[in-house]
């Protein structure tokens, strides 16, 4: 149906997502780290923010990387790969990861943007290293073990009998 | 493109309202933020203009319930209708999992549904997808104004072959809305199912 294979999340992918994204969180002193995929999906959080509203975070984070990139395009560059948005308290740093990925680190005076920077380019390679693999095993996926494969018409039925 | 996350056990899918300026693409989305139960649904969230005219899109994320132990969650968004604002339009189909055209029953509005249409198919094919080949079901809004033309008419402009699901509605009284937002779920689900990617 499309051109980019379905994003498909297994437990080890998301513990080792996690990983690096709480490592992150704590070698930059940011508030929080956010993996965001380009639709607007979550993909994993880590740190002190978890109690906000997420979803929204992650709709208006990709909102906002589809309209730079859409600029960047018109001004003739390929992509704006670093954004930031400076805040009263907190600040927002964000990269993109694996071409599909957007990585989201929240952080305040604790911190500083150059620190973020540099612990962000580090974490990026181990994050882009991963996404590869499962984006490869997306593309090689022929569809079969996917959750979606042995349920039936009832099951969507049942889904909507209110 | 559905995002299915073993992890939380959630599969995660993009519909996306389009159709022409003030067709009722918000007002759809409006509807059905009011008449979910709080639980089932997130903030609704609209990046609008002073007027509250669509800038970039609405937001509105549901749960649907589970299937074979999976959340069923539908991230809906609409686009904005202004032809002018097309730039806006293909970024936000990236990734969509199926689309609802909203088509305005006014007999003033009949060519703009025409174009909106035709931009619909032009910006799908621009990334790779082909109408035929995504979920999508029409929604002809506004049935209850008394210049609103035959569904007949409608029908003839923008399904001719009768192929693809068709709702008549008012998104303000409510009338239709959650039918067609059902029927595109279930295709989009169907889809899935089909592992068709």
């Amino acid at each position: 149906m499309s051109l980019t294979p379905q994003l498909v999340l297994f437990e080890e992918d998301h513990k080792k997502l996690v990983a690096v994204s709480e490592r992150l969180t704590h070698d930059a002193n940011a508030k929080a780290v956010f993996l965001i995929d380009r639709n607007g999906q979550l993909v994993t959080e880590a740190g002190e923010l978890k109690g906000i509203d997420t979803t929204s975070l992650s709709s208006l984070v990709a909102g906002n990387v589809a309209a730079t990139t859409g600029l960047a395009k018109v001004i003739g560059e390929p992509d704006f790969p670093i954004h930031f948005h400076q805040g009263e308290r907190d600040n927002v740093h964000i990269t993109l990861v694996a071409q599909r990925i957007i990585m989201v680190v929240i952080f305040d005076d604790r911190s500083s943007l150059g620190l973020v920077r540099l612990r962000v380019k580090k974490a990026g390679q181990k994050l882009s290293q991963i996404f590869d693999e499962i984006f490869k095993r997306a593309e090689s996926d022929d569809g079969a073990d996917s959750p979606f494969a042995e349920i039936s018409e009832d099951d969507i039925d049942n889904l909507f009998s209110d | 493109m559905a995002f299915i996350n073993y992890s939380a056990r959630e599969i995660n899918c993009k519909l996306v309202y389009y159709g022409p300026g003030l067709c009722g693409k918000t007002t759809n989305l409006k509807y059905i933020y009011e008449k979910t139960a709080g639980e089932a649904k997130g903030k609704m969230i609209s990046l609008a203009t002073e007027t509250e005219r669509t800038l970039f899109f609405d937001f509105l994320p549901l749960s649907l319930g589970e299937i074979r132990g999976f959340k069923t969650r539908f991230h809906l968004y609409t686009v904005p209708g202004q032809v002018f604002y097309d730039a806006s339009r293909k970024l936000i189909l990236k990734g969509v999992d199926g689309v609802v055209f909203v088509a305005d029953s006014q007999e003033e509005r009949y060519e703009a549904n025409i174009e909106s249409l035709d931009n619909l198919r032009g910006n799908l094919r621009e990334q790779g997808y082909h109408i035929d080949k995504i979920p999508w079901v029409l929604q002809y809004n506004k049935r209850d104004l008394p210049n609103s033309i035959p569904v007949e008419e409608l029908r003839e402009a923008l399904n001719p072959t009768g192929k693809i699901l068709d709702f008549e509605a008012s998104a303000q009284t409510g009338t239709g809305v959650f039918e067609t937002l059902k029927a595109l779920a279930k295709l989009v689900l169907t889809e899935l199912k089909r592992g068709n990617k």
